[in-house]
């Protein structure tokens, strides 16, 4: 499952829970440059509609695309400034 | 009369005369810093206005109501918002290094619990409900509540300890995790909440 996105870095959170996938992806985007991409790969269900919520709710990042894998659940995350 | 004043406004705005004529350019220098200015204080304002703030008081030091505030209080710190944690009566077990690394789950009263309450109330029911517990969260990956405490600390949550039950529970300023503000008490966290968005009692 190679990713139409040129991702700049991948966070690991497989088998993290709630609310370990959105506080480790804001700090993963706060390593980041504006223009770069995060991929994130959980394993927690609520992540499809927490990461939303988070990317929606904070200023500077833009969520790209989500992708539901059998148990992962892939975001793709663009730091905007 | 209004036709009078309008002719006058025209006569004066002749066309054949510039229009920053009326100005020098050290004046229009002047008004265009400061519409400048302006424009950035606007940007300040907005920004203060983005800026949401949540003041939860936890006063539950049981193992299973020590999580909600933890959780949501680090999840609100990844939104960028400025979260005050303000721990009174038993919620102070929470930040308590020691106490904090043993806190109980109650069996007795929990309508979730597999077994009548008279059974629950038999001396060692908590511990067991606690180890179950326990092993549930560790199997599910969730965090511990030490690493989400240190979590939240480092995102920057503001874990605060009632002044007033550290000295009617006995403990010291020492006990508490590195990074507890104490010496705060009732009016610091209605401060914090008045200047909240969202304030929430667990």
């Amino acid at each position: 499952m190679s990713s139409k996105y040129e991702t700049t870095e991948t966070l690991d959170v497989k088998g993290q829970s709630c609310p370990m996938p959105i506080v480790k992806t804001k700090q993963a985007i706060d390593d980041l440059d504006a223009g770069d991409v995060l991929e994130v790969v959980a394993t927690d269900s609520g992540s499809m509609s927490d990461i939303q919520g988070w990317a929606d709710g904070t200023g500077g990042v833009e969520l790209l695309d989500q992708v539901e894998d059998g148990d992962l659940y892939t975001h793709y995350v663009k730091k905007t400034e | 009369m209004s036709t009078d004043n309008q002719s006058t406004t025209d006569a004066d705005a002749d066309p054949n005369s510039d229009p920053e004529a009326e100005f020098d350019a050290a004046e229009m220098q002047e008004l265009r810093e400061r519409v400048e200015d302006l424009e950035e204080s606007m940007v300040d304002a907005d920004t203060s206005d983005n800026q949401k703030k949540m003041t939860i008081v936890a006063t539950q030091g049981s193992f299973d109501m020590a999580y909600p505030p933890l959780i949501l209080g680090s999840t609100a710190a990844a939104f960028g918002w400025d979260v005050v944690i303000f721990h009174t009566f038993w919620g102070l077990d929470i930040l308590h290094e020691e106490k904090s690394k043993n806190l109980k789950l109650s069996a007795v009263g929990n309508p979730n619990m597999p077994v009548p309450n008279a059974v629950a109330a038999i001396p060692g029911m908590d511990r067991m409900a606690t180890r179950m517990m326990e092993k549930k969260i560790d199997e599910n990956g969730t965090a511990t509540i030490e690493e989400l405490i240190e979590l939240s600390l480092d995102q920057g949550v503001d874990l605060q300890a009632c002044q007033m039950t550290i000295e009617l529970m006995d403990y010291d300023e020492d006990d508490f995790y590195d990074g507890v503000t104490t010496g705060v008490g009732a009016a610091t966290a209605l401060q914090h909440m008045a200047e909240s968005d969202i304030q929430l009692l667990v």
